[in-house]
């Protein structure tokens, strides 16, 4: 009797080491996206260029405009629209993993996926007086119909107080094919906008602009915030909805409060860049065969491994055909899922 | 220190009533066991406590408060429950499922510290779990499981414990080490303890009262003698039986009778029921 507690137990010093390497990787990732491109900076003066853009530190400026220019307005905002989309998509992932308890869960499991493909194909098929808003029509219809469809899913799925799992998740398979199929009927109808259509459906970073990035920013930094701050009581949802009770977890507030902040940020991150799938469903898997299930670290290193992972994944769909750009649907599928075999291979315990 | 209480209280599912006008009190330092066969309504007065679902009338009093007033945390820090055959996620370790059981006791910002280890550990060397320690559940067997969902509601330090079927996946040994447990816990720290129990024998061992379900009610409630009489077994069970006095400690022990099951003629065998013992 009377060992010594063993600390180790918690697998916390592997977790907190891949939380710290993945941050450093992905400043490298970034860095890297950045010098790739048509036209060739070299990586230290992308570097100077980036470190002269930081408060407090004076950089003599060595390169023509031009180039500056290139890596501030074109390539950063890519890349950093790129993290926080692949951030997003993963943290929501392993959220709806682990609220449902459903390894096949993923971001678009209820409904924001077709209720965003439905506002951005109606965004796509006004007259084109609409288009001149601002941050353009499209976001803002994908944005509003990734967050009705949710919403209507939700109240479809109420049973007086609760909000059993099972009843959210059929509700939002069968509101999606219906709003697919709405979309399917759209875009057949779509004429000669359809290429537009399929492009933004398949996701695509090609239309981005700081003012993007700075637009779903806080969406995303609220989100994930919430997410993290609920790790632990995700890790009790584990357990069935009436232990993680007997423990003292309010189920029905933290299924509101995870589903809503996880929705919103799914919601902004489609929105502009369109449906990107596969991040948000593997990417979580991923990190659980590498470093557990516990919530508390697989948030976390989700949201670096998918923003990691999407930064990479644009860079490839943006130079293999150069100039034509592939949809990043198409990378995301074709070299993650290799990847994720390989683990799943490696790694023959359960992980979920 | 503790007391639980129903008052006239009638709980069910849908619009279905599985318990009616049930009153009930467990005292600190009291180990009370619910006897009675499958489906008389045991879990669900275990999940009542646990305000898994409102009761329909009557009130449930948790240290005098009522319970549909208590936050969760709060109820989590006063009642633990041990459910039955739980599903537990397969990739955690035992650690960390019996790490759980201090939830109730984390702020919002809190993370578990070195006291919540030490708390949990020793919560698993109590229920001689701390081997499994870093092994998967899914590896695990039931009688395992089922001793670290003890240890988790020894983490969990709560001044009331509500068990459904302790000792179900359990060899003969195992029972007597748990409920041994269950017992000293019971009497050296004050706890209220409320026990759904299949095995008369070990709850008339075991217990200073037995409430007696039958059809949603109680039928009988009292001391193990009280209670478990071959009358009361039959009528309840509809199986035939003699009480004997434990040759050690005098409290009742049952002995079934074979051949005298009340399928197929079921009413047949009910007015059969003999006293004995």
């Amino acid at each position: 009797m009377n060992t010594a507690p063993p600390v180790h137990l918690l697998h916390w010093r592997g977790r907190v080491y891949g939380v710290a390497g993945l941050i450093i990787l992905l400043a490298a990732v970034a860095a890297f996206a950045t010098t790739v491109g048509s036209v060739s900076i070299p990586f230290l003066t992308i570097c100077s260029i980036l470190f002269s853009k930081l408060p407090l530190i004076e950089v003599a400026p060595q390169w023509a405009s031009t180039l500056e220019t290139i890596v501030i307005d074109i390539r950063l905002p890519r890349v950093i629209l790129a993290g926080l989309v692949g951030a997003a998509l993963a943290a929501a992932g392993a959220t709806y993993q682990g609220l449902f308890r459903n390894p096949l869960a993923d971001p678009y499991l209820i409904g924001v996926a077709q209720g965003a493909a439905l506002g951005a194909v109606i965004g796509f098929l006004l007259p084109p007086g609409w288009h001149e808003l601002r941050f353009g029509i499209i976001p803002l219809l994908a944005f509003t119909g990734a967050l009705l469809s949710t919403a209507v899913v939700y109240m479809l799925a109420r049973v007086g107080k609760t909000l059993p799992v099972t009843t959210l998740i059929l509700a939002g398979v069968a509101l999606g094919a219906l709003l697919a199929s709405i979309v399917s009927y759209l875009i057949i109808s779509s004429g000669e906008k359809i290429h537009g259509i399929m492009f933004w459906l398949m996701g695509s970073f090609s239309m981005s602009q700081w003012s993007e990035a700075i637009v779903i920013l806080p969406y995303v930094l609220v989100g994930l915030i919430v997410l993290l701050l609920y790790a632990r009581s995700l890790n009790l949802m584990q357990l069935d909805e009436e232990q993680a009770q007997q423990l003292g977890i309010n189920v029905e507030r933290l299924k509101l409060v995870l589903l809503g902040a996880a929705t919103l940020i799914t919601a902004a991150a489609v929105s502009f860049v369109g449906i990107i799938g596969f991040v948000g469903i593997i990417i979580p898997h991923a990190v659980r065969l590498l470093w557990g299930a516990d919530h508390r670290f697989l948030l976390p290193l989700s949201i670096l491994t998918g923003a990691i992972f999407l930064i990479l994944a644009d860079v490839v769909a943006r130079t293999v055909l150069a100039p034509t750009e592939i949809p990043i649907g198409v990378i995301t599928a074709l070299f993650g899922a290799p990847f994720f075999l390989y683990l799943l291979r490696r790694r023959k315990r359960v992980i979920f | 220190m503790i007391s639980i209480e129903m008052h006239n209280v009638s709980h069910g599912y849908g619009g279905k009533a599985v318990l009616s006008d049930i009153n009930l009190r467990v005292r600190p330092g009291e180990m009370v066991g619910l006897i009675g066969p499958n489906g008389c309504g045991k879990s669900t007065v275990i999940r009542a406590f646990s305000r898994i679902i409102p009761p329909f009338s009557g009130r449930i009093l948790v240290d005098g408060r009522n319970i549909t007033k208590l936050p969760r945390p709060e109820m989590a820090r006063l009642i633990g429950v041990v459910p039955q055959l739980p599903i537990l996620p397969s990739a955690f370790t035992a650690f960390e499922i019996v790490l759980m059981g201090r939830n109730p006791h984390l702020g919002f910002l809190q993370y578990e510290g070195p006291k919540e280890i030490a708390i949990a550990w020793e919560a698993m060397e109590r229920t001689g779990t701390e081997l499994l320690a870093e092994r998967r559940v899914s590896e695990l067997s039931g009688g395992e499981i089922q001793g670290l969902l003890i240890a988790r509601v020894l983490a969990q330090e709560t001044k009331a414990i509500l068990l459904d079927e302790p000792t179900a996946n359990l060899d003969i040994g195992r029972q007597i080490e748990i409920l041994d447990l269950i017992g000293k816990l019971c009497s050296e720290g004050n706890l209220a303890v409320l026990a759904a129990l299949h095995d008369l024998n070990l709850a008339a061992q075991y217990c200073d009262r037995l409430v007696l379900l039958h059809q949603g009610r109680i039928y009988a409630e009292g001391s193990p003698w009280e209670v478990i009489t071959s009358g009361n077994i039959a009528e309840v069970y509809g199986a035939e039986s003699c009480v004997y006095s434990h040759p050690v400690n005098g409290l009742p022990c049952v002995l079934l009778k074979a051949g005298n099951g009340r399928l197929p003629g079921r009413s047949d065998t009910h007015n059969r029921g003999i006293e004995a013992g």
